[in-house]
């Protein structure tokens, strides 16, 4: 019996791209531990956009299968991205949170020829992985030499000292932060690094206000530490107009931003999405992700996961429910379309995602603490992407 | 140069005090109860949802969460404790550590169910935010708050077991078990109080600390290896041990961070490890 039915799927997966009725998409995530919030987010942002848009398209059902890699685990990423290939015979791999996890299963994405949707991790080098790889998400140079830049010129600030947290991303944003700024005519007058587990900041902070310089740029996972920061920052009594806290889109979540309270006000960021923006389009879709959620609203890893999605119907729409890696990923490229966080595009050449990138700064609107865009630069590329495309 | 000395000192001295409330409830189970309690922080985890709900839920005071706190971490611990952890006094280290971690995934799982795996926070009463500065040092309100709770708590635990007749059970208790009961101690009652009394502490320690490292249910986890490490470095058992590890580490945390950054966090081992070299039992160790 058991036999019999591995031969006829096997006999199936020889041909499923014609033959079956619905279209198998694969997420590993980390729906447990450190990363496990991320996660949810991610998958909701990926079910509003199946609540919103129904679940059929090209004539196939679409169907989610998750598995737990449970943190930044490459191995356990790769085994289960392997597994359900091969056990779950899914068609395309979507999800990844973190880097390291996105990295092992490119491999599987290039070997076993499988699309695959990036919807957050945002280290640049990940979409070199797999030529069929795909991310609807942000990448850190993006956003950070595109601040490193603002900062010296539009928002005429000449100096900063940089605080990130000591891991992959964080040096990416520190060294493209520090590259673009130097480059637009800044001077860095200092950094530090801070531990990843690291409870208490305020001795970091110390040493900041004592160097007293024009800026503080900072790049903290979000969680617990952009308010234990924010809270730090206030005690040491920083005045923020005269010290510029400049920073990524986690420093001023939503949570973080109810968590620093007042203390938040003045702090500018660069980022790409924040569920407070008033473009129609994104009003409706936090009605519906607070549905699907349960009253939360959505981040940044909402919205990957909600034009991750986006990416998978209009590739199937083109090549009319064809899974084939090379049709699905020929499909996605140049792809264009008004998302949420507004226009964007899938590059043609590198694959990867071109949007605006929006300056915000927290203000107090109606009583409640927001991030209020009031600069955009529009469709910026991955400018590591960019320079890859030229060393070759 | 002595502002920034004196800032550090301070900052430190208060970041220990944190430490010494999340951990000294463990230092009393595993010293006197010689109970390996993974499962510690997840009562104070308990504590810190506790005074979560009332105060962003229910609309309590800050200040009047943290009896709660208490009471209510406490109470888990006595439920577990008759419930679960006594059948295990006699079992071995490996069996009370698997058991232990075992509560504390499960703990996490309850919590992420029950109050999403979302960052939480309070909001504190505006007397506890700002700081004070004081000839060039810069004293966080909060952190001034944190010292004095943590110097009263001491006290009263201090006068507890040294002056009260109970403390003096559970010290005999704790020295030699068996003639403690031959003198007519009731030891399981001693243990029994000795364990909500740690568990309440951790709760107390949970939801001060909430204002300084936010909450989310990895909770239980993320601060048990500290939790551990002050315990090792007193010594156990020790209420003094724990509070003079906690005050060292803090210190040390906080100077490392500041004189030297790019060393990291990674000063709290190192000072770990030349402690228990030094003295293995740890600072106040008797064994």
């Amino acid at each position: 019996m058991l036999r019999t039915s591995f031969a006829v799927a096997v006999a199936f997966a020889s041909f499923s791209a014609y033959a079956q009725q619905t279209v198998k998409i694969g997420m590993p995530l980390t729906l447990s531990g450190q990363f496990a919030d991320a996660a949810n987010q991610m998958l909701n942002g990926a079910k509003t956009y199946m609540k919103m848009h129904g679940d059929t398209v090209a004539g196939k059902k679409i169907e989610l299968i998750t598995k737990d890699v449970g943190g930044p685990a490459p191995d356990v990423a790769k085994r289960l991205s392997q597994e359900l290939v091969v056990r779950d015979n899914v068609d395309i791999l979507a999800g990844y949170v973190l880097t390291p996890n996105a990295m092992a299963a490119g491999d599987v994405s290039a070997e076993a020829k499988k699309f695959m949707v990036v919807m957050n991790a945002a280290t640049s080098v990940v979409i070199t992985k797999s030529p069929y790889m795909i991310r609807t998400s942000v990448t850190l140079p993006q956003v950070m030499e595109t601040f490193g830049t603002w900062a010296a010129t539009k928002g005429g600030i000449k100096q900063s000292y940089t605080m990130v947290t000591d891991y992959g991303p964080g040096h990416d944003s520190e060294t493209a932060f520090q590259s673009a700024f130097k480059a637009a005519g800044g001077t860095i007058v200092g950094s530090v690094r801070f531990p990843v587990a690291n409870p208490d900041f305020s001795a970091f902070v110390q040493r900041a206000k004592d160097m007293a310089p024009q800026s503080i740029f900072i790049f903290i996972p979000g969680g617990a530490q952009p308010a234990a920061l924010g809270k730090a920052f206030a005690e040491r009594g920083i005045d923020l107009n005269k010290t510029r806290i400049l920073g990524s889109g986690e420093t001023t979540a939503e949570a973080a931003l109810k968590g620093m309270g007042d203390n938040a006000l003045g702090i500018i960021t660069a980022w790409h999405y924040d569920y407070t923006s008033k473009n129609p389009l994104n009003q409706k879709f936090v009605k519906e992700y607070q549905g699907v959620s349960n009253g939360r609203n959505p981040d940044f890893f909402s919205i990957g996961g909600y034009d991750g999605m986006h990416a998978i119907y209009e590739a199937l729409k083109k090549t009319n429910g064809n899974t084939d890696a090379q049709a699905l990923v020929d499909a996605a490229k140049g792809l264009k379309w008004e998302s949420p966080r507004g226009p964007m595009m899938i590059d043609p050449e590198t694959r990867d995602v071109v949007q605006n990138v929006y300056i915000r700064k927290v203000e107090k609107v109606g009583g409640e603490l927001m991030n209020v865009p009031f600069d955009t630069i529009p469709m910026v590329k991955d400018p590591a992407g960019e320079r890859r495309k030229q060393q070759k | 140069m002595f502002a920034s000395l004196a800032g550090v000192l301070f900052d430190g001295f208060a970041y220990g005090m944190l430490l010494f409330l999340l951990s000294v409830g463990l230092s009393v189970t595993l010293g006197m109860m010689n109970f390996v309690n993974l499962a510690h922080c997840s009562f104070a985890m308990v504590g810190a949802y506790a005074a979560f709900s009332l105060a962003a839920r229910h609309g309590w005071p800050f200040l009047a969460t943290l009896p709660m706190a208490f009471i209510a971490a406490a109470l888990i611990s006595l439920v577990l404790e008759r419930t679960l952890y006594r059948r295990l006094y006699r079992a071995t280290d490996l069996d009370q550590c698997l058991f232990t971690i075992g509560i504390v995934f499960i703990s996490i799982a309850v919590y992420a169910w029950f109050y999403t795996t979302e960052q939480q926070s309070v909001q504190v009463p505006d007397w506890l935010k700002g700081s004070q500065h004081v000839g060039g040092i810069t004293l966080a309100n909060y952190r001034i708050f944190l010292i004095v709770v943590g110097l009263a708590i001491t006290g009263a635990l201090i006068y507890f077991l040294e002056r009260t007749r109970f403390g003096a059970q559970v010290r005999a208790a704790v020295d030699n078990q068996r003639m403690a009961r031959g003198l007519g101690i009731d030891v399981d009652r001693a243990f029994m109080f000795t364990f909500a009394l740690g568990g309440g502490l951790a709760g107390l320690g949970g939801a001060l600390s909430i204002q300084m490292v936010g909450l989310d249910p990895t909770f239980a986890l993320a601060y048990l290896v500290y939790v551990l490490i002050v315990v090792a470095v007193g010594g156990l058992g020790s209420i003094g041990g724990s509070f003079a590890a906690a005050v060292v580490l803090g210190i040390s945390d906080m100077a490392g961070k500041y004189y030297f950054p790019w060393l990291g966090a990674f000063l709290i081992y190192l000072v770990m490890v030349a402690l228990l070299m030094w003295r293995p039992a740890g600072l106040f160790g008797k064994r």
